[in-house]
């Protein structure tokens, strides 16, 4: 008598496509998923409870660790925290307010860019892979420009930046987000109407607007499913409010909504970014906080003051009132939360973050179970997960 | 400033249990009783629209007593509107009844906080440690667990 058994495989946490190290453990009728059981945890390095030693400014290394497809936007959800923590978020200088903006839409372009390279790779298109990380390294160099580094790069402060931005970056970052709309009609060009990236993903990964919210999806995953916010245009930040920009959602549900909507996106970044660089004047980088802001350098060689000042925030730090506050931004993949307690100390006595990849993951069992395994791929892709801050 | 919306109609509705209003920086964290927690969970999402469990997780305040607070970070989607939830625990007693029932996404954040803290769900459907290996000893989030880990020289950098 023939008996039909499922079979249990292992994926990951040494599997290309997972995107890390993410172990997926599957039970499987011939192709089909029964069941999805993911683990994770393979990347804690105990970022949160590191961060319980640190002052306020040395956490700030610590966040580009988490996503590290998108550091600034790690950086940005946590000096917002702290700057309202110290209640100083309206002492912000404009110019510091614009730049953060600019780098934050950069970060989510970059961000997409290597969500599609993946994404394409796994369902079997290579060239899009290499197109997108041609331009990818355009902001990279930025990036190095800017902060000294290509992906850790730990530039903003609480107060402001650690650095003005370095001269000719305005246009230059003008000429790159002048040519990447044309490069994302390329890649419409080479998936949108192609029968096989159709195939793959229509229809794929499908969830509710009710399931998505109530399993916690934020950011593209959860537009695609017909749920319109955006935390840029809802609860607005570092003057997000000054800018039009339209959000993009789909009602579909599936992989081919999310991809689409995410192209959008990168279009959108970059009217973000034309606006921002229009309306960016001269003027201070840095809060007049002289207790929490480091001085300018030659404060601090030719007065008293400044020279204490520096010495007391590079040595000791500075401290909060007790309290505890929550920020949330919406960075590339979804909400990002920091929530920050602090007991009147110089370093935070809880941090919280909360990491959209997390929770993003936690809808893949439903998304997939009776799906073929072909689409587990798909929906890890399309899911656009990072390990480095689902483990934190 | 004025009161949130939600805390009146919350003292309506469970004045017993409402320990502590609080406002901070514009945001509004209410304490209640553990013991109400679901319903009151319930009522939020049913009632006032809180749709959206932001980020769930537990906080150990060695040396005082209770000991943990389990912190809700709620939002509501249509109002565009935050609200903080606390209930305090106590270190002989560290559980708390689950509230994956009201938004499912609390499934890996309880599992995450029972991992790092060590407050255990009543009634969790798949209580298992999420980030840690399923032998590890201890809840490293909680004070008394030394930065370095178990059986290693302490920590010999600045505690700021």
């Amino acid at each position: 008598m023939a008996t039909t058994e499922t079979m249990t495989i292992n994926m990951g946490p040494q599997h290309p496509s997972t995107h890390g190290v993410l172990q997926l453990i599957l039970e499987l009728d011939g192709e089909v998923v029964k069941k999805a059981t993911p683990h994770i945890g393979f990347l804690h390095r105990g970022v949160e409870k590191l961060s319980e030693y640190r002052t306020y400014h040395q956490v700030i290394p610590l966040t580009d660790r988490l996503d590290y497809l998108a550091p600034m936007s790690n950086n940005l959800g946590y000096v917002l925290a702290v700057e309202k923590l110290l209640g100083i978020t309206e002492l912000i200088p404009e110019r510091a307010k614009r730049v953060r903006v600019i780098m934050a839409e950069l970060t989510r372009i970059k961000s997409h860019l290597v969500w599609l390279a993946t994404h394409a790779l796994d369902i079997g298109a290579m060239t899009v892979f290499l197109y997108c990380f041609r331009e990818r390294e355009a902001i990279i160099d930025i990036y190095e420009k800017i902060s000294g580094a290509r992906m850790t790069s730990n530039y903003f402060r609480v107060g402001g930046l650690s650095a003005d931005l370095p001269a000719g970056m305005e246009q230059e970052i003008r000429s790159f987000v002048a040519t990447m709309p044309g490069h994302v009609d390329t890649y419409e060009g080479l998936l949108t109407g192609n029968k096989i990236w159709q195939k793959r993903t229509i229809g794929v990964g499908r969830i509710s607007a009710e399931d998505a919210i109530d399993i916690g999806l934020s950011g593209p995953a959860l537009r695609g499913s017909g749920v319109d916010w955006d935390l840029r245009r809802d609860n607005p930040y570092s003057g997000y409010e000054d800018y039009e920009f339209v959000v993009p959602t789909s009602t579909e549900g599936d992989t081919f909504a999310r991809y689409k909507l995410r192209l959008d996106e990168i279009r959108e970044a970059c009217k973000i970014i034309n606006q921002a660089l229009d309306k960016l004047q001269a003027g201070p980088i840095l809060a007049d906080a002289p207790k929490i802001c480091l001085p300018p350098k030659k404060d601090v060689v030719n007065t008293i003051e400044g020279l204490i000042h520096h010495f007391k925030i590079v040595s000791e730090g500075f401290k909060t009132e007790p309290g505890e506050v929550y920020q949330g931004v919406e960075a590339p993949k979804g909400e990002l939360g920091y929530y920050l307690i602090s007991d009147g100390g110089n370093h935070p006595y809880r941090m919280k973050i909360r990491p959209p990849s997390f929770v993003n993951l936690q809808a893949l069992p439903q998304m997939v179970e009776g799906a073929l395994i072909a689409d587990v791929i798909a929906t890890i892709g399309t899911l656009d997960i990072v390990l480095g801050e689902i483990d934190r | 400033m004025s009161e949130h919306a939600a805390v009146g109609k919350l003292k309506e509705q469970f004045a017993g249990a409402i320990l502590e209003v609080a406002e901070f920086r514009g945001e509004t964290t209410v304490t209640v009783q553990k013991e109400e927690i679901v319903a009151i969970a319930s009522f939020l999402k049913q009632e006032l629209g809180y749709n959206f469990l932001c980020d769930l997780c537990g906080v150990d305040y060695l040396g005082s007593s209770p000991r943990f607070m389990v912190v809700y970070n709620l939002y509501n989607i249509a109002a565009k509107d935050r609200l903080r939830i606390k209930v305090p625990v106590a270190e002989n007693d560290a559980r708390v009844d689950t509230v994956s029932g009201v938004w499912a996404t609390a499934n890996w954040h309880e599992r995450e906080c029972w991992d790092l803290m060590g407050i255990s769900f009543n009634n969790h459907p798949d209580l298992r440690r999420i980030l840690l290996p399923a032998d590890w000893v201890g809840h490293p989030l909680r004070k008394d667990y030394p930065l370095q880990g178990p059986d290693r020289a302490p920590y010999q950098g600045r505690l700021s």
